[in-house]
């Protein structure tokens, strides 16, 4: 077959590239051009090489917030998961009860973060908070403004209230497509209840499940507005995750170049990271095809 | 291995069903024998699929009792009725390779290794899958993975019943013929109560040693693909077996004559006055052409030749009648004079056939 030879073809692409230009290329590149200078002040930039990069990798702080971040991540995937399985294996399947269940569950994923980060603000102050006057009045010391470890408790209670409803309603969309045959066939064979789940509905939901866990993995790393909210940081630098670091660089210190030399990193570890999980979790399907 | 039987079952899918309408099943008494093949019929929507489930227990019947030899097993879930069944679509367990999959039901009651690497084997050579037994189930075709559901199904000797569910709506024609050949050599190796359930007239009548016609929820026939043919007890069974149908034409039934068209009818035998809707069935195998000036006057519309035989579109008064003719036979051109063969013929009244009464007459 011949091709006709039309250049004016590039015209029809020129959309997507001016829109991936606006809305990407061209922010990251000021973000990059800050992070190879320096100022001081007046609108006048020296180049400073590869300076700021190096500061930043022999940054103490940057690899203690870093740490924080792991572990938040890790933490958060760890009781989301399960536990929105757990939740969507426990809704039912039909009936009028359906649509409360979804209603009820989508609530917490309308509400803007910042508010999401009053809520729980409030919700555990000891003074005036349920949770924390609850708390109080039960004899258990608990004060997420003094207390490091409160203060993980407070952040991953509120972020498994926020998003644990996401991984639930993926799961259940999963667990909804599953066809009656399967479970009458496993009835047959006399598949006992964890089998039905490790063979029929965990493979089933296994699309889904990669979705949930990408959004919850990305979301979660990069979470900076509930916790500024509720505890800023603190105490101390307890809760001093990624995102909260680098505002504290980039607006608290002014110091642009290292703050760009951050993000870029910063954003290089989401994307790595993502692109890790996403070609584990295809491979583990190809290899189930092969 | 069992007989089972039903009695006065029936099901509806309403709570509180009022007429016989409501029923998705209307009440049934029947008896499977033990070791029998039967074949459910119907089209689409007709019960055959929720009788089965009754059978299988996947649904508890809103009436009667369903006896597994001589044990109530009414109320019984699945899993205590040893029974096997395979679904219209395939079912396999994705993550297994595919002699995980043919493992699976004897290993979840316990069977020893050694006798279910045999019989694995045993059933992957029946169903042709021997090369494949390492290979996951995810990556196969969709005859490949009904193939294992059929295999799964037929993995365990013990089986009260093994039921099919339209097991063959996805795979290829010739290996539809080559499954069913085997199933049905299965049947006489073990011996197993089979039920199979299709809308498939030919799978029906090849596979089984009684076919159960349904429609609309009811049970209108139950016997031997000749007893179908020859003698259907509904005129749903007589159109919708054969092909084509039966012919059915509108008649006045007096004793041993019959009116059709206006023109009068030998029947061969007496079937009194019968009331309500009376008809005439014949089959287009017993439509014969007669001589010049004798019989019924009719016009051939077209003639199908399908190799085998030729079917003849006929016009008879306001009535469209098929017939089937050997390829040999000299057909007239344009109108015709046809008989019908009285070994042929039934009479119904209100779609149900009226027996005849005393023997031949002349």
């Amino acid at each position: 077959m011949n091709k006709t030879v039309n250049q004016k073809a590039w015209f029809l692409v020129l959309p997507v590239l001016v829109l991936v230009a606006f809305s990407a290329v061209i922010p990251l590149m000021t973000v990059v051009n800050y992070s190879v200078q320096d100022t001081f002040g007046n609108n006048v930039f020296f180049p400073a090489g590869l300076e700021w990069f190096r500061d930043t990798l022999q940054s103490d702080r940057m690899w203690a917030s870093l740490g924080r971040q792991i572990m938040f991540s890790a933490i958060i995937l760890a009781i989301e998961v399960p536990l929105g399985i757990f939740v969507a294996l426990n809704m039912p399947k039909k009936g009028a009860w359906v649509s409360v269940c979804l209603v009820l569950m989508s609530l917490p994923l309308l509400i803007p973060w910042n508010v999401v980060g009053t809520i729980w603000q409030i919700f555990g102050r000891v003074d005036i908070g349920l949770f924390g006057y609850l708390m109080a009045q039960l004899g258990i010391d608990y004060n997420y403004t003094q207390d490091a470890l409160d203060a993980w408790f407070t952040l991953v209670i509120m972020d498994v209230w926020h998003w644990t409803s996401l991984v639930a309603l993926l799961a259940y969309a999963g667990l909804q497509s599953i066809p009656d045959a399967y479970y009458q066939a496993a009835k047959i064979d006399q598949a006992s209840r964890w089998k039905v789940f490790r063979y029929i509905e965990l493979p089933k939901m296994q699309g889904v499940l990669l979705i949930a866990i990408l959004l919850r993995f990305m979301d979660s790393f990069m979470i900076y507005t509930e916790p500024f909210v509720v505890t800023g940081g603190g105490p101390g630098s307890a809760t001093n995750f990624l995102s909260i670091d680098l505002v504290k660089v980039a607006l608290g210190q002014m110091d642009l170049g290292p703050a760009a030399a951050y993000s870029i990193m910063y954003f290089l570890v989401v994307l790595l990271i993502s692109w890790v999980f996403y070609t584990v979790m295809t491979n583990i399907d190809k290899r189930g095809g092969a | 291995m069992a007989k089972i039987t039903l009695s006065g079952l029936a099901h509806s899918y309403l709570p509180a069903p009022k007429s016989d309408e409501d029923f998705a099943l209307k009440e049934l008494n029947h008896v499977w024998d033990d070791g029998q093949a039967y074949a459910l019929l119907g089209s689409s929507g007709c019960g055959k699929s929720t009788l089965l489930n009754i059978i299988s227990g996947l649904l508890i019947p809103s009436q009667g009792r369903v006896l597994f030899n001589d044990r109530d097993v009414t109320e019984a879930p699945t899993a205590e009725r040893n029974i096997a069944q395979v679904f219209q679509f395939p079912v396999v367990y994705d993550t297994m390779t595919v002699r995980q999959n043919l493992a699976f039901p004897l290993q979840n009651r316990g069977a020893n290794a050694k006798y279910v690497a045999e019989r694995v084997n045993q059933i992957a050579q029946m169903i042709g899958m021997e090369a494949e037994l390492d290979r996951k189930a995810r990556g196969l075709t969709a005859d490949a993975k009904q193939k294992i559901s059929l295999g799964r199904g037929m993995v365990r000797e013990d089986v009260n019943a093994l039921l099919f569910d339209e097991p063959l709506t996805v795979i290829d024609p010739h290996m539809k013929w080559q499954l069913r050949t085997q199933l049905k050599e299965l049947h006489h190796e073990f011996g197993h109560t089979m039920i199979y359930v299709t809308h498939d007239q030919t799978e029906a009548l090849t596979f089984a040693d009684k076919v159960v016609v349904m429609s609309e929820g009811r049970v209108v026939q139950i016997g031997t693909p000749q007893d179908l043919f020859e003698r259907p007890e509904h005129t749903f069974v007589g159109y919708f077996i054969g092909s084509p149908g039966m012919n059915l034409i509108p008649a006045d039934v007096r004793g041993s004559r019959a009116i059709v068209a206006g023109s009068e009818v030998a029947l061969g035998r007496s079937y009194g006055e019968p009331d309500g809707k009376v008809e005439l069935g014949v089959r287009p195998e017993f439509v014969r052409f007669a001589p010049e000036g004798e019989g019924l006057s009719a016009r051939i519309k077209r003639v199908e030749d399908v190799g085998r035989h030729k079917i003849v579109r006929l016009e008879f008064g306001e009535h469209d009648i098929n017939a089937v003719m050997s390829e040999e036979e000299d057909l007239p051109s344009g109108s015709a004079f046809i008989r019908f063969d009285p070994v042929g013929i039934n009479i119904y009244s209100n779609d149900w056939r009226v027996q005849p009464q005393g023997g031949q007459v002349q």
